[in-house]
């Protein structure tokens, strides 16, 4: 397997050499491959999150190298990462992180706006993902009217409508009940076996100690502490 | 071409989640441009319409000034006004003023020769004997009374005189006439006892235009008690009496722009976390920079380019069809006779495209700025903050 | 997804109503042009009339072309403006002098 995410000491430092300094990941080294579900695992403000920000070219390291398929995001310009965050990346947030009083269809369609797709066939994608996750019959509905469950569908919804290579999830279980977990860890298994590359950043014992997990990387203070495999 | 569509789409779905808002902020700013554009086209059109037909109002006015004041001119001063070489005529004008206790009103009186050809924009004619006179339609609404009736006035004595109305001076010609009473000129010198030999003022007018002002120049010398006023001179005065810049016109254009300035203010001091929020789920999923910008741009454009060109229609519609009932008592004043606006729609493109300049471009500036800090910014940090 | 539609359509017939209504607008000033303006013209010239007749509260406001600088504080040097219609009428600007002076260079 050739490797897809790759990084060299990455370093991120919030409000750099100012009294609120934080340094929230230091020296970060990993490689994943592609196909691989890796789990960053740790404790509230170990870096998990931070890592898998900038693994998803939500920001830039301060410091050490992010390369992405072949491509250094750190050097890229914002019109590129974002391409890239668009093309590659789906994700998958802690609070799902939909658009309140916007429709469930909406919502879903959302990354497809700014590029140049008809309204019709947008919209054919939509109704598709949104008939394989099984809430078709919700398309027209204001995602703040839907249980947990229905809402989760709608963020892995939308985190696939661009067919991404790499799903990226932060704390996707924090929410959810037993049940819903579940439903989602079986998601993830399936997305994987697709092809798809998956990220996870948790706490959760009910995720890391899920089977399908391929490895885990341990951090604490921002730094890994060690990387095994499952 | 479709990526600017769908996003003028998410636009709109945008302002549609805050409907009423939204709909209330275009009727506001709609009815703010309204007033403005009215104040605009009103005031274009009285005065194009009074530089059109002013155009005609004699070369030179001869005023006799006594003590800084407007006195009555000696008949004479026209005699030797004629020989100043250039001058074509030099007539005296006989006319004044009259308060109507009836209808507590001012008319203007006017005394003329009675061999005056007949007007088009009078009904019935022009009056040629003693106790006659032609009248404004407004002193006939005031007086109901019409060609054929009976008007009475009271002289200097205070005593009645009745006229025989001869003819009526039609609506068109409201902006002229609409306070007139004409009358002969012997009438008129009867009714108001005015001495002999001496008129209100004298009607010069001049064989070469270009020569106005050298000849009013010369009758200033000849006799340097008389105040000249030249046909630039009146015309002039409309130009600067319906400028937008004076007066009560001020106020209103000056209030609405203030309204204009905090309405901008408001939105540029800031945007809201829920706003800012969704710029960074935006960001996080694909969106840029330069998109983030242009929903901001449709969003300012969908709100004041609509709310413009309502604002426009409405003041074309209140301003030269429903002959401006809105501003008209604003410009009325304590005037009894007022005609009723029956403007031509003269329109200055140029200002319409000040205005929309002025109104659409603060607006959306004030809708993308406050955006644009956030929309630079990292993903990951607006969704951290 | 047709809000986009509506809008464009909606803005396309408040564009298309303005035009339509500026263009009439030019008719009328063309038939006007015509028919009253010249009537107008023609009422200013044998009546020697040199002022609109709008605002009729006092002199100085029927005839503002008449009335010089001074005519509005006629009551006193320091009366204040107390006719609403004298507020629309600007004051003159000092280069439409209503004095001329012969005899300069």
């Amino acid at each position: 397997m050739d490797s897809l995410i790759w990084t060299e000491n990455a370093t991120k430092i919030y409000n750099p050499r100012k009294p609120d300094e934080i340094r929230a990941l230091e020296d970060a080294s990993l490689n994943i491959e592609k196909g691989e579900v890796v789990v960053l695992k740790g404790p509230s403000g170990s870096g998990k999150t931070t890592l898998l920000s900038l693994i998803g070219c939500m920001g830039r390291p301060t410091s050490g190298r992010i390369v992405i398929d072949g491509k250094d995001v750190a050097k890229l310009t914002e019109r590129f990462l974002t391409l890239i965050r668009r093309r590659t990346f789906g994700f998958i947030f802690q609070q799902f992180n939909l658009i309140r009083n916007v429709s469930v269809l909406e919502n879903v369609l959302l990354p497809l706006y700014p590029i140049e797709m008809s309204f019709a066939d947008m919209r054919g994608r939509g109704e598709k993902i949104l008939g394989d996750l099984g809430i078709r019959d919700r398309m027209l509905t204001k995602v703040n009217k839907l249980s947990g469950g229905e809402q989760q569908r709608v963020a892995i919804a939308r985190a696939l409508i661009n067919g991404p290579e790499i799903i990226i999830a932060d704390e996707p279980t924090a929410h959810l009940d037993r049940k819903l977990s579940t439903d989602l860890l079986r998601i993830l298994k399936d997305l994987n076996i697709a092809g798809k590359t998956i990220v996870i950043a948790t706490h959760d014992p009910f995720v890391y100690d899920h089977p399908f997990i391929k490895r885990i990387v341990e951090m604490r203070d921002g730094r890994i502490q060690d990387i095994k495999l499952t | 071409m479709m990526r600017h569509l769908k996003i003028l789409e998410y636009a709109l779905s945008s302002l549609l989640r805050r409907k009423y808002r939204n709909i209330s902020l275009i009727a506001v700013y709609a009815l703010t441009i309204g007033i403005l554009a009215s104040v605009l086209f009103l005031t274009y059109s009285l005065k194009l319409e009074a530089t059109r037909i002013l155009v005609d109002a004699p070369d030179i006015i001869i005023q006799k000034i006594s003590a800084g004041r407007h006195d009555l001119i000696p008949a004479i001063y026209a005699e030797k006004i004629r020989d100043i070489p250039g001058v074509g005529s030099a007539e005296p004008r006989y006319w004044g003023y009259y308060y109507d206790p009836l209808s507590h009103s001012n008319y203007t009186l006017i005394g003329i020769d009675t061999d005056l050809p007949g007007l088009s924009l009078l009904e019935g004619r022009m009056p040629s004997g003693a106790a006659e006179c032609a009248i404004g339609a407004g002193v006939g609404q005031a007086r109901i009374a019409g060609t054929g009736d009976t008007l009475t006035l009271l002289n200097s004595r205070d005593t009645g005189v009745e006229f025989s109305v001869t003819g009526t001076f039609r609506s068109e010609s409201n902006i002229l006439t609409n306070d007139l009473v004409v009358m002969t000129k012997k009438e008129l010198l009867r009714f108001f006892d005015l001495p002999a030999r001496r008129s209100t003022d004298i009607a010069v007018t001049v064989h070469n235009p270009d020569e106005i002002a050298t000849i009013a120049g010369k009758i200033k010398q000849a006799y340097p008690d008389t105040r000249p006023i030249t046909k630039s001179e009146i015309i002039r005065t409309y130009d600067a009496v319906f400028n937008w810049r004076s007066g009560m016109m001020l106020t209103i254009f000056a209030s609405a722009l203030i309204a204009f300035c905090i309405l901008a203010w408001d939105k540029a001091t800031g945007i809201s976390a829920e706003e800012k929020h969704e710029i960074g789920i935006l960001k996080a999923i694909g969106w840029d920079t330069a998109d983030i910008l242009e929903l901001k741009f449709w969003e300012g454009i969908v709100i004041s380019l609509t709310s413009f060109l309502l604002g426009l229609l409405a003041a074309f519609i209140h301003v030269f069809y429903l002959k401006a009932t809105i501003l008209s008592p604003v410009i009325k004043g304590w005037s009894v006779l007022f005609p009723e606006f029956r403007l031509t729609p003269y329109i200055d493109i140029y200002q319409i495209f000040v205005l929309a300049f002025l109104t659409i471009i603060p607006y959306v500036a004030s809708t993308i700025i406050p955006s644009w800090k956030t929309a630079i910014t990292d993903p990951e940090n607006v969704m951290r903050s | 997804m047709i809000k986009h539609k509506f809008f464009l359509g909606f803005t396309f017939i408040e564009i298309l109503v303005l035009s339509a209504m500026f263009l009439f607008s030019q008719m009328t000033v063309t038939a006007r042009n015509k028919g009253e303006v010249p009537a107008k013209r023609e009422l200013v010239k044998h009546l020697k009339l040199t002022d609109l007749s709008l605002w009729t509260e006092a002199r100085y406001t029927r005839h503002p072309s008449q009335a010089d600088i001074f005519t509005a504080f006629q009551d006193f040097p320091s009366s204040l403006e107390h006719f609403p219609a004298g507020s629309i009428i600007g004051p003159e600007s000092i280069t439409m002098s209503t004095t001329i002076n012969p005899g300069r260079p």
